[in-house]
């Protein structure tokens, strides 16, 4: 290497080293983009990008009802196992109608999802069941607040949140 | 010799003791105060508040951390030399302290005033080595020998070109007594030694950040990447002490910093010991963005940077010093 080689470098990496200098001066005198979180929670339209566990999405014309068609790809996809969806099973011919039985997903004659549930304490936030899912009716929640005394808590009906939340016209 | 010579300031015994319980005070208090700007500047650079909780602004935090830290208890790992791993935080934090004797707060406010006071502040500082290689073999630990082994490399290297850079200030103002040296600047930049030399200056800033291994050159501590090192197994105060010798280093190195190259305790309007503090501050505040700043350097980037380019300038700029001042002379 030679002498104006390295002299040239010399002088890119200082400067470097005074952009990065101004970079941090900068930051020190703006204000804090931090909330003190038990005082104050982050904006909602800040979480956009959080990955909370995932739900279901709603219809564009319903939004209390899912896209889902229950196929069940998102169960088979779960690494973790943790989601369950549960179909009404049509009854046999000469049965007495009394109460629907529910069977895994997918079920013969049945295109809507009678149960869904998900179990975040199993969850890894991996993704695959959104990525699955044929008709994109799962997301990840933009939900960070979850406290629970026990662990069967975290088993999430996510057709009731749904309802939840389309009533409160949060989507 | 009665009491009245033994009370008196000007007797250097007496001197001596009221000196070090001042120093002792003052780099507690310091170590407290550094903390808390040290985790401030962290948040405010990180877009975040820093400590908030404790006292207003979070004030109180050193404190409470300094409590937690002392009343931790003090384990030695089995198989370890104990005279020598309980020697080493000592041996850190005691050179320390002495090296503050020489330092020029105010022509009228000085520890110890001495003609030798840069040699006896980098010979006090070289003691620190010495800690560090004891408390990584003490440790009886492979990470705290590897630690030690790479602080002393880095200390090593970097106090070639510091001592080079200072040598060519002092053959500049033809003294090693630091008042001297400062009394020769005057109140204005333009007097300053670190505007007329500005290569030893910023030699001088660049080692004195890896001497005190602060970040960017900050591998004998990174806990997480590399095992810490050195103090990979002292607990509470042991740390402590560790901890505490850094920060009184990085007042040392800034005070030197002021003394040699920003005119020391000279400036308009307000008292000399303001001055002097007010430039430690400003150094300190620097290396505290600095570290907060970069990332920090690969083991091999830290040696190149010293053997082959600090120590080939601070030569240079030595040999230009000490032309100039011939000529001068
Ligand atoms: S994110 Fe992964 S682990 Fe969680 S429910 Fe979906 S597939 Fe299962
Ligand atoms: S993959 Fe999608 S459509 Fe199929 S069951 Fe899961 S959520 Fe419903």
């Amino acid at each position: 290497m030679s002498v104006s080689q390295l002299i040239e470098e010399a002088y890119t990496g200082l400067k470097s080293l005074v952009i990065g200098l101004g970079v941090t001066g900068k930051a020190l005198t703006q204000p804090g983009v931090t909330v003190l979180y038990p005082m104050e929670e982050v904006a909602r339209d800040n979480l956009a990008s959080f990955r909370g566990h995932v739900e279901l999405v709603g219809k564009d014309e319903d939004p209390a009802v899912p896209k889902c068609v229950a196929c069940g790809a998102c169960v088979k996809a779960c690494p973790s196992d943790c989601i369950t969806i549960l179909c009404p099973i049509p009854a046999k011919e000469g049965e007495a109608g009394g109460e629907v039985k529910m069977g895994p997903a997918p079920q013969k004659g049945s295109k809507t999802p009678g149960a869904v549930y998900v179990d975040f304490s199993l969850c890894s936030l991996c993704g695959q069941c959104a990525k699955t899912c044929p008709v994109d009716s799962l997301k990840f929640s933009d939900n960070p607040y979850m406290v629970r005394f026990d662990r069967k808590e975290f088993r999430i009906d996510l057709l009731a949140r749904l309802k939840r939340l389309a009533g409160e016209g949060l989507e | 010799m009665n009491l009245e010579t033994l009370l008196s300031l000007e007797y250097p015994l007496t001197r001596l003791v009221i000196g070090l319980l001042c120093i002792f005070a003052f780099v507690g208090l310091n170590g407290l105060v550094l903390v808390w700007v040290e985790r401030k500047v962290a948040g405010h650079c990180q877009l975040r508040p820093g400590p908030l909780h404790v006292g207003p602004h979070g004030l109180l935090q050193p404190l409470v951390d300094a409590v937690k830290l002392i009343g931790k208890q003090l384990v030695a790992p089995s198989g370890s030399d104990k005279i020598l791993y309980w020697a080493a935080p000592l041996l850190a934090f005691a050179p320390a302290t002495v090296c503050f004797l020489p330092l020029p707060f105010d022509p009228r406010l000085a520890p110890i005033p001495m003609n030798l006071g840069l040699v006896l502040i980098l010979a006090f500082s070289g003691l620190g080595v010495l800690s560090l290689i004891l408390a990584g073999w003490g440790s009886n630990n492979k990470w705290g020998l590897l630690g030690a082994a790479r602080s002393v490399a880095q200390s090593v290297a970097y106090e070639v070109p510091l001592l080079l850079s200072v040598m060519a200030v002092a053959i500049t103002a033809g003294s090693l007594d630091l008042y001297q040296i400062s009394a020769q600047q005057g109140a204005w930049p333009w007097q300053w030694y670190g505007v007329k030399n500005p290569l030893a200056f910023f030699i001088f800033l660049v080692c004195a950040v890896a001497e005190t291994n602060r970040a960017p050159f900050d591998l004998p501590e990174a806990e997480s990447e590399l095992t810490a090192g050195f103090h990979t197994e002292y607990s509470g105060m042991g740390f402590g002490l560790f901890f505490l010798a850094e920060y009184a280093n990085m007042i040392i190195v800034s005070g030197v910093a002021a003394a040699l190259f920003l005119g020391g305790w000279q400036g308009p309007f307000l008292p000399g010991v303001l001055w002097f503090l007010v430039k430690i501050y400003c150094i300190l505040f620097f290396i505290i963005w600095l570290r907060w700043t970069y990332p920090r350097v690969r083991f091999d980037q830290l040696l190149n940077l010293s053997w082959k380019w600090l120590t080939p300038l601070a030569l240079i700029d030595l040999a230009l010093a000490v032309i100039v001042a011939g000529f001068g002379g």
